[in-house]
């Protein structure tokens, strides 16, 4: 088990260290044996979905829920090594390999699905997503289109009220504000408006998120602006694994989604199955099972966490990390349950303290569990401002492990 | 002169008889005959890098007795949405058609149910020239289940899937980029239908019209942009909005041709000759150069920014219903009476649709969280406990 995740480990430093030397989080101390963390992880969250299973899966049906629940949802090792050894023969790639893997299956398996972006086709997507996919199934089926995210949204969401499953991608999702009308008022409204005569089954993705100092414009969390229109559904995916599972799930979907990479994890290592499997989209992820308190996160700043929780696990705590994943709608049975079980919530998000996912999840849990909780929920967020260019700045900008480890320890107490 | 014989017995006969005696006369001439007509439009086509059109269009009586019923019936209805919204059984916003029914009449005639027509929030004849009910209208607009979006749609928001009629948006120029969606749908079926996305001289002015006109060029989709050009952007005056008016060369590199809007007619042969050339050549523009007596919408007056006497002037002179009578009473193909018999029929129509319309009910509460997503997902059906639960209303 440990070998495979050596890839993940390393990036994973390399991630949240900073480049600057005078590191005053002295995260050396912090990648020691990365395996540590990852080994509870359940691996048997994978199932095999025939690859000519029905487009509509049912969400809603408790049977087929139980066969690919990851809730399995604490994971035990006995669990994981049966499975583990049955993903032994999977394969290695990168997330975007995943993305990529995950697209150019559906694109097989169903003809209708087709994908609309800048430079996905003959340049192969500004971060490779979409390469090789213009060669294999054409123009037709992989577009490009002039830089006119407002006109091309509304044309893949006018296709899908068709029928079709258009993937349009948002070279930067900060570059889809400039379609924040088609995606709220046609996107996700119209199935709503028209009496359920339209469904729109687009999916709509692209990187987000702070990346490596690209700037104000070209950092910003996306999730935070749509979260509140009705009709879509926002996944954000932060593994390989989940990375291809989401995006199968997406496009087999009736909704429209919206699904949240970020610049900075597109090249994760990991080991995935070779079958094929998709996840549910509005289920959360057990990353890792815990007793003292819950951390909720999604996207970039799991690494950040899992990072933290090595410290907390030698400081003696036991925290309990679930990736949302599902950021609309929340999971709140997964997130619920754990709630339950350790009364103390601290959410940990990269989205910005006005307004973002933190302050909707908050407030969710503080509504439904408000019982449950032994002190407030807790909530690191960005700050409010743009994401400045200096390095030093934008570190500071985004939550850091340190920073975790403070607020897991300020709520135990 | 025997018509008139009957006519003038039937009037001094009971009430029963004379929707009788009507239909008697009705049957030689209202069903009309397919015998081919041909009649000119009033205004030679004006094009933009392409060959204009005839102005010889074919038709038939038949034709023209469809055409004369369905523009009466879109006037009726329309004037009738304006005393319910008076009445208060409509509110928020109700964007009136009258006098533009023209172009959907004539539209449609050149087109089948599998092109597909999508439009601005002027939608309500549109609708019904896609094959949409008056309940259906009726009922929508007031709200209730009956209507066509059940009662959540509203007037800006008819839609109607299988006659292909994407309705019915709220936001000036975003149906357009949806438009050329379609068409992007179209060509890769290979059914040869085209797809006509109107939209308004106000909305002529937005970029995302010219992001998506640049890419169905280059992608060579069967789009046709319609401007249907009332003139007037709510209360701007086209010339204040729009340093060139002349829309139908706003295309460029896009062929054009400007059509007398009035004239269902010339709409007919222009979205003929603009089916056949999108089907070959790629997106065309028409733009239909036509008037609304209503104001804006119905909080408007449509006074303030245009005078009495220009609303008047063109009801007497450009009428699209009176073009059509006077072409019909000019070839003999109905009497004068028998046109104002299918006016009260339709009036009757109209009043009875509304009559049902208010019998309809208002949707159950229930129906607040449906549709919001495809099989009930979201965030009402899975409470906490995971179970179905439906928020409860105050």
């Amino acid at each position: 088990m440990a070998a495979t995740f050596h890839g993940v480990g390393a990036t994973v430093a390399a991630l949240s260290s900073s480049s600057s030397p005078s590191n005053s989080f002295g995260s050396k101390k912090l990648l020691s044996s990365p395996s540590r963390s990852f080994s509870v992880r359940k691996r048997a969250s994978f199932t095999v979905v025939r690859s000519d299973g029905s487009v509509n899966f049912d969400l809603n049906s408790k049977g087929r829920r139980a066969q690919q629940l990851i809730a399995n949802a604490v994971a035990t090792k006995a669990d994981s090594s049966p499975a583990s050894s049955s993903s032994k023969p999977g394969h290695e790639l990168l997330l975007f390999e995943a993305l990529r893997e995950g697209l150019e299956e559906e694109m097989e398996r169903d003809p209708c699905v087709c994908v609309m972006g800048e430079d996905v086709g003959h340049y192969g997507g500004s971060y490779k997503v979409t390469k090789g996919l213009a060669t294999k199934f054409g123009d037709l089926r992989v577009l490009d289109t002039p830089i006119a995210e407002n006109s091309f949204t509304g044309m893949g969401i006018g296709a899908a009220m068709t029928g079709l499953r258009p993937v349009v991608e948002g070279m930067n999702m900060g570059f889809l504000l400039l379609a924040f009308n088609q995606i709220s008022n046609n996107c996700g409204m119209l199935h709503y408006t028209s009496g359920g005569q339209f469904t729109i089954p687009i999916v709509i993705r692209g990187p987000g998120g702070v990346g490596r100092q690209l700037g104000a414009e070209h950092s910003q969390r996306l999730e935070s602006y749509f979260q509140s229109i009705p009709g879509i559904q926002m996944v954000a995916c932060s593994t390989p694994y989940n990375a291809k599972g989401l995006m199968k799930a997406a496009i087999r979907s009736e909704n429209p989604v919206i699904l949240f990479e970020h610049v900075l994890l597109y090249n994760l290592k990991e080991r995935i199955p070779d079958e094929d499997y998709i996840c549910n989209l509005e289920e959360a992820e057990m990353v890792r099972p815990g007793e003292h308190v819950t951390i909720l996160t999604y996207s970039r700043m799991r690494y950040h966490v899992m990072q933290a929780a090595k410290t907390l696990v030698n400081k003696g705590y036991d925290p309990e990390v679930i990736d949302i994943r599902s950021l609309k709608p929340f999971d709140l049975y997964t997130i619920g349950n754990s709630v339950k079980k350790t009364h103390r919530v601290l959410i940990v998000e990269e989205c910005m303290r006005t307004g973002g996912i933190g302050a909707s999840l908050t407030a969710a849990i503080t509504e439904n569990f408000n019982d449950y909780l032994d002190a407030p929920v807790m909530c690191l967020s960005s700050q409010d401002v743009p994401t400045p260019y200096a390095g030093t700045l934008e570190e500071w900008t985004v939550v850091q492990p340190a920073q975790i480890v403070t607020a897991v320890e300020q709520l135990c107490q | 002169m025997a018509l008139s014989h009957l006519a003038a017995s039937a009037s001094r006969s009971s009430s029963l008889l004379k929707p009788l005696s009507s239909a008697l006369s009705l049957r030689r001439s209202i069903s009309g005959d397919n015998s081919p007509l041909t009649v000119e439009t009033s205004v030679p086509f004006t094009s933009h890098q392409c060959e204009a059109p005839s102005r010889s269009v074919e038709t038939n009586p038949k034709e023209l007795l469809t055409f004369f019923r369905d523009m009466a019936l879109m006037r009726r209805m329309e004037i009738a949405a304006d005393s319910l919204y008076k009445a208060k059984l409509i509110r928020g916003f109700c964007h009136l058609y009258d006098g533009q029914e023209a172009v959907a009449v004539g539209m449609e005639a050149a087109i089948t149910k599998k092109d597909c027509i999508i439009t601005a929030y002027r939608d309500h004849c549109t609708f019904v020239s896609r094959g949409g009910t008056l309940l259906e209208v009726f009922a929508e607009l007031m709200g209730r289940q009956a209507g066509c979006s059940k009662g959540k749609g509203g007037s800006m928001h008819f839609y109607k899937k299988d006659s292909n009629f994407y309705g019915g948006h709220g936001i000036v120029g975003a149906q357009v980029p949806l438009g050329c969606g379609l068409a992007f749908a179209q060509k890769n079926s290979k059914d040869e239908t085209v797809t006509f996305a109107l939209y308004g001289d106000g909305a002529a002015n937005q970029g995302q019209l010219f992001e998506a006109l640049n890419i169905s060029a280059l992608w060579d989709l069967p789009a046709i942009l319609v401007c249907e050009n009332n003139h007037y952007g709510m209360g701007t005056a086209e010339w204040r909005a729009a340093k060139s008016p002349a829309y139908y060369k706003r295309g460029d590199y896009v062929p054009g041709l400007k059509v007398d809007g009035m004239d269902a007619l010339a709409v007919k042969q222009a979205c003929k000759f603009a089916k056949e050339h999108a089907l070959k050549n790629g997106p065309i523009i028409l733009e239909m150069d036509t008037y609304r007596y209503h104001g804006h919408s119905m909080s408007d007056p449509g006074s303030t920014y245009r005078t009495r006497d220009e609303i008047s002037g063109v009801r007497q002179e450009r009428d699209p219903i009176e073009r059509i009578r006077k072409l019909i009473l000019s070839h003999d193909l109905a009497t004068e009476k028998e046109l104002k018999d299918v006016e009260k029929e339709v009036r009757k129509e109209v009043d009875d649709a509304i009559a049902q319309a208010k019998e309809s009910p208002m949707p159950e509460p229930s129906e607040l969280f449906t549709n919001v997503y495809a099989k009930g997902l979201g965030v009402e059906s899975f409470g906490a406990d995971r179970k179905e639960v439906r928020a409860t209303l105050p």
